[in-house]
């Protein structure tokens, strides 16, 4: 006990040097000057400490009443039975969203299908074939880019768009990933950073292509075999004599999304049973391995690469076809690693893992803002009157990485569900999987 | 030819700030063989802390300025140096021994977390510093151009040095740089040896952190605007700087750092200011392509 209070008491002492300044002493402008002035914030500082200190000794309590009890030996999971029963039920909850929701509820259904649908699709590079990819915004901003120049140049229609911006997101991921995949894990992950940016900045920058950074507005919106969602004769709801209500176009949007994520979810779970997919997981657990049983590891590599890409490009044409606008802001590195940290939650591999992680990571934070108690709370408790949770997004993501890969680096779903295998098939706990150095 | 002049001067200064970052990406590199993603945040913290220090100073009415860079300068290599243990200790070092990229997932979490910590706690404007260290003397004047040296150029030189230079003692000199050139060879051995491991990982983040720490003190002075996202690209340049030298290589890093620097400038002056970051990302893709050992540095070997 006295050992506990001392490490907790350090702990404390830690974040009061980590946090006095940077929390207590916050740097703002004054008022009637534009000299920067010190606002203390004591009370914040307070409170972080104490949750430290508190935090610290129950963990390090919990630990020693852990040594102290005898070991337990180690149920086997139940994670299988999560597959077989749980995705259905989410699917039929998605598939029936549109009949019993509002309006907000369909727009933040929307925004999360988007996100399934990328983390699916950088699954594909990051979860199966093990090669970290930080700049996947990029393909999406190409997509995204291909649809809305194509339709504002050529008018061409989303549907005619849609697979021929999915192939030239592809045909980047190609052209980045011939030379580069040659590299090591880590500095694989540093060259797709790189070219993530640089796709970003060339668009800020090259203003006949792209616009800059005002973006490019007035993109056609979705039709329905040629239907447009609008008021007027000709339009969806007239052709087939419904009222005109807004909220049509909306629920097709959302069926859409819906599609195109079950479409990732598709090929990824069919390619993980051909021989390529084989080879993905098999380059994940160890290149060298790999290699010498005569895999190629670059043409392995870039299907994978490209594939990624692909559906990333199909998101980013659907994201311009949503918003009607689309501007280099929405291509930042926090959108790659959004993604990315939907991906590392969900598990690195696991489909209905990376589901669970967006609904949780962007719907969870979308709700949040609309519950005014908390607002109300945060102001009178602790007298912030700005409080937007989605502030927080960012620091809330970076942590949860961190945390996931100190407790549980295969993700919460962690068992896997071998492909080949000798007369049964047996799920392997993820903690059993070694992986060796690639 | 002066203009050319001005931009190597100016180069020069920046390239040493990128050195001073290069170094403790390539520290950690040579070590664990981890990049430590969120350098580039703990620099942006050492500028905000210098930030904070600077006018805590001068409400305090402690205005001489050799002596508010002096303090400033401990203060934030400080409180940084802790960033850089707590960061080590929490999101890496339980991480050893896991699988391949989860030390690297964990540093970007981490990178993510320091950058919104410090939006949330400091708020998302860019924060503006008035100008300590003012003016500066003209070199020689040609067709009209004055090539100009200013004061905080000098300093930003005479700090960089200075701290390289002891560092560089630090290593080749002391039982402490004998220890991590040890664990940079073989940890397991150097475990056997009797040397604890732990403790000279968690020192050496503490001396990147405080490195990084005085270049964010000097990009503040030098720039005078700081905010919250700094530390991305400076990150990556740094990191780009740290391959370019050789990653491990000490030297190579305050070359590659002066390198990317002079890049930068002379691209800026003679090609097109708004892509000189693409300039900066397409030569990191470039060296990792074609010399992914960098100037320096040893090949690296595979090993099953």
């Amino acid at each position: 006990m006295k050992a506990a209070l001392r490490d907790a008491g350090l702990s404390a002492l830690v974040a009061l040097g980590l946090f006095g300044a940077m929390v207590g002493l916050r740097t703002d402008v004054g008022i009637g000057t534009s000299k920067l002035t010190i606002n203390p914030q004591p009370l914040a500082v307070a409170i972080i400490v104490a949750v430290v200190f508190l935090g610290r000794l129950g963990l390090v309590l919990w630990a020693q009443h852990k040594a102290a009890a005898a070991p337990v030996a180690k149920k086997p999971s139940h994670m299988p039975a999560l597959g077989r029963y749980v995705a259905p039920a989410m699917l039929l909850i998605a598939a029936t969203l549109p009949l019993y929701s509002s309006r907000y509820i369909i727009d933040v259904g929307v925004l999360v299908m988007t996100y399934v649908m990328l983390g699916w699709g950088l699954n594909i590079v990051v979860g199966l074939a093990g090669l970290l990819d930080l700049g996947y915004v990029a393909f999406y901003a190409v997509g995204a880019y291909s649809y809305t120049l194509l339709a504002t140049t050529f008018g061409l229609s989303f549907w005619i768009c849609l697979p021929i911006a999915g192939i030239l997101a592809a045909v980047w991921g190609m052209i980045l990933g011939f030379p580069v995949l040659r590299l090591r894990g880590d500095y694989l992950a540093i060259v797709t950073l790189a070219f993530g940016e640089i796709i970003r900045l060339v668009l800020i920058n090259w203003r006949d292509f792209s616009g800059g950074s005002a973006g490019i507005a007035s993109i056609p919106k979705i039709t329905f075999f040629g239907l447009v969602f609008a008021d007027r004769p000709g339009g969806f709801d007239d052709f087939f004599g419904f009222e005109y209500a807004s909220i049509h176009g909306k629920i097709f949007l959302y069926f859409v999304i819906l599609a195109l994520a079950l479409l990732t979810n598709w090929a990824s779970l069919r390619l993980r049973r051909l021989p390529i997919g084989r080879a993905w997981e098999a380059l994940r657990e160890d290149e060298i391995a790999c290699r010498s049983l005569g895999i190629n590891t670059t043409n392995t590599k870039l299907t994978a690469f490209a594939l990624g890409a692909f559906f990333g490009g199909l998101a980013g044409s659907f994201f311009a076809v949503k918003q009607g606008f689309v501007s280099p802001e929405s291509f930042t590195f926090n959108e790659s690693a959004t993604i990315l940290a939907i991906v590392v939650l969900g598990g690195m591999g696991s489909q209905i893992g990376v589901a669970f992680a967006a609904v949780f990571l962007i719907g969870g934070f979308e709700l949040l803002r609309e519950l005014g108690w908390l607002k109300t709370f945060m102001a009178t408790t602790f007298g912030m009157t700005d409080f937007d949770p989605a502030q927080y997004r960012g620091l809330l993501f970076g942590l949860a990485m961190v945390v996931m890969m100190v407790l549980r680096p295969r993700g919460f779903v962690s068992t896997r569900s071998p492909s080949i295998f000798l007369k049964e098939r047996k799920a392997v706990s993820g903690d059993l999987v070694k992986e060796g150095h690639g | 030819m002066a203009y050319a002049l001005q931009q190597l001067i100016n180069g020069i200064t920046l390239g040493m700030i990128y050195g001073l970052i290069a170094v403790g990406y390539t520290m950690v590199y040579g070590i664990i063989g981890m990049i430590n993603f969120a350098h580039g945040d703990v620099f942006m913290i050492g500028a905000f802390l210098s930030l904070i220090s600077f006018i805590l100073l001068g409400i305090a009415g402690i205005t001489y300025v050799p002596l508010a860079l002096f303090l400033t300068l401990l203060f934030a290599a400080a409180i940084s140096a802790l960033y850089g243990w707590a960061i080590e200790r929490i999101a890496y070092r339980p991480l050893r021994g896991s699988f391949r990229l989860a030390p690297l997932i964990s540093a970007i979490g981490m990178s993510i977390a320091l950058q919104n910590f410090a939006q949330v706690s400091q708020g998302a404007r860019d924060k503006n510093l008035i100008e300590l260290i003012p003016g500066g003397f003209d070199i020689f004047q040609q067709d009209g151009f004055v090539v100009q040296l200013t004061w905080m150029q000098i300093v930003i030189t005479i700090v960089t040095l200075t701290l390289l230079g002891g560092f560089t003692w630090l290593v080749t000199k002391t039982p402490l740089g004998r220890a991590m050139r040890a664990c940079e060879q073989d940890m397991k051995m150097t475990a056997l040896l009797g040397i604890d491991v732990n403790r000279t990982i968690s020192l050496t983040f503490v001396i990147g952190a405080s490195l990084a720490a005085v270049a964010g003190m000097l990009f503040l002075l030098y720039y005078g605007s700081i905010n919250f996202y700094i530390g991305f690209n400076a990150g990556v340049k740094a990191f780009t700087a740290a391959v370019l030298g050789g990653v491990g290589s000490l030297p190579g890093a305050v070359i590659g750092g002066l390198a990317i620097g002079l890049i930068e400038a002379f691209w800026s002056g003679y090609a097109s200011v708004e892509y000189k970051d693409v300039a900066a990302f397409s030569v990191l893709i470039i060296v990792l392509i074609f010399m992914p050992t960098g100037l320096l540095g040893r090949a690296d070997v595979e090993k099953v």
